[in-house]
């Protein structure tokens, strides 16, 4: 059984990556290229002050990948063997709350189980370290940037988990409704301490020691305090990062989707197992 | 997590039992982790491979947009 549902869960992930991948290529795309831009014109930009002000230029970095292989075939790569990965971890979630998340349906605990993936995985730890485009965030703070990042999605993946066992546990004695609400309250007041006790990217030391106060770039100055290049679009950094959600949210809703009548013909249709599962009843609540 | 808005009759039937279950769902946690390890991280705060930027630079517009830090 346990093969049957990974297999389904890694197929609705490829599946999810696939159109969250189309949706990229059309929206996000154009964004990205942008922003790259944004950051080729700031360095061409700074370069030029540096040699006015008789400062050595750094040699610019050799391509690895054309841009034409990053925008087509890399991101397609990225986001369907990332959406292959959820599946599979969505799958080994859902068979280990089958059976054990009370009276509900294969499909409905499909459903929610695709909830609670994009929202530990990627919406709240979205919330503290949302998602950026191209030219920003420095080079020298990537290290501090991807620990705290992933410690974010640690800790809200194990809250979550935590959450859905203190339900359980409250169940009995305040009913399903009040018992999700104070889990879900608890699951917010814990996130939220992380959240605060987690830095801003843009306090790191390297940051400070550049006097800035964020990532993001602002307009570069030269000598004089006059503006030679402009700070980085707030526009673009907006979309991108509302498109970025909306990949996700394509991911997660078609892993969950997909994965949902799938579920319901493997498991729905042998009434006769639920007479014979005796830990069943044991594991409600 | 459960919802009173479904019907009570179709409970979900069965518990998957332990022992031999454990390792394929033990198996698909670890690789599927290291599938996010290479999209998400590797080649930019630590590397596997040393200093090559191949994976980094493939997967370089993905990283962005799926959210995770990238230089």
């Amino acid at each position: 059984m346990e093969k049957q549902i990974i297999g389904r869960g890694i197929l609705a992930g490829a599946l999810g990556g696939v159109l969250a991948f189309g949706f990229a290529r059309i929206f996000a795309e154009p964004q990205i290229q942008q922003a790259i831009d944004y950051e080729s014109g700031r360095d061409a930009a700074q370069q030029a002050l540096d040699k006015a002000a008789g400062l050595p230029v750094e040699p610019e970095g050799m391509e690895v990948f054309s841009r034409a292989v990053q925008a087509n075939i890399g991101i397609g790569a990225g986001i369907i063997f990332f959406g292959a990965a959820m599946g599979a971890l969505f799958a080994v979630a859902y068979a280990l709350y089958l059976g054990r998340a009370g009276q509900i349906r294969p499909r409905t605990l499909a459903l929610l189980v695709a909830g609670g993936g994009f929202m530990g995985m990627y919406l709240v730890p979205f919330v503290k370290y949302p998602a950026n485009p191209p030219a920003i965030g420095h080079e020298d703070t990537i290290q501090q940037r991807s620990s705290f990042y992933l410690l974010m999605v640690a800790a809200s993946v194990l809250f979550l988990i935590l959450a859905v066992w203190l339900g359980k546990r409250l169940q009995p004695r305040f009913g399903t409704w009040n018992a999700t609400l104070i889990a879900g309250g608890v699951f917010i007041v814990a996130t939220a301490i992380v959240m605060l006790a987690l830095p801003q990217f843009g306090e790191l030391a390297t940051n400070r020691q550049l006097h800035q106060a964020t990532e993001t770039p602002a307009p570069l100055t030269d000598a004089s305090g006059k503006i030679v290049f402009p700070d980085f679009p707030a526009d673009l950094l907006f979309t991108f990062r509302l498109y970025s959600v909306g990949a996700q949210l394509i991911l997660w809703a078609t892993i969950g989707l997909v994965f949902a009548p799938l579920a319901e013909r493997l498991l729905g249709g042998a009434p006769a197992r639920r007479t014979t599962s005796t830990p069943r009843a044991s594991v409600i609540g | 997590m459960s919802t009173a808005s479904q019907p009570t009759t179709a409970a979900t039937p069965l518990v998957i039992p332990g022992s031999r279950a454990v390792l394929w769902l033990v198996g698909t946690v670890l690789l599927a982790l290291a599938v996010y390890y290479f999209i998400g991280v590797d080649q930019g705060a630590v590397s596997v491979f040393g200093n090559d930027t191949h994976i980094h630079e493939f997967v370089h517009d993905g990283r962005h947009f799926l959210g995770f830090p990238c230089h």
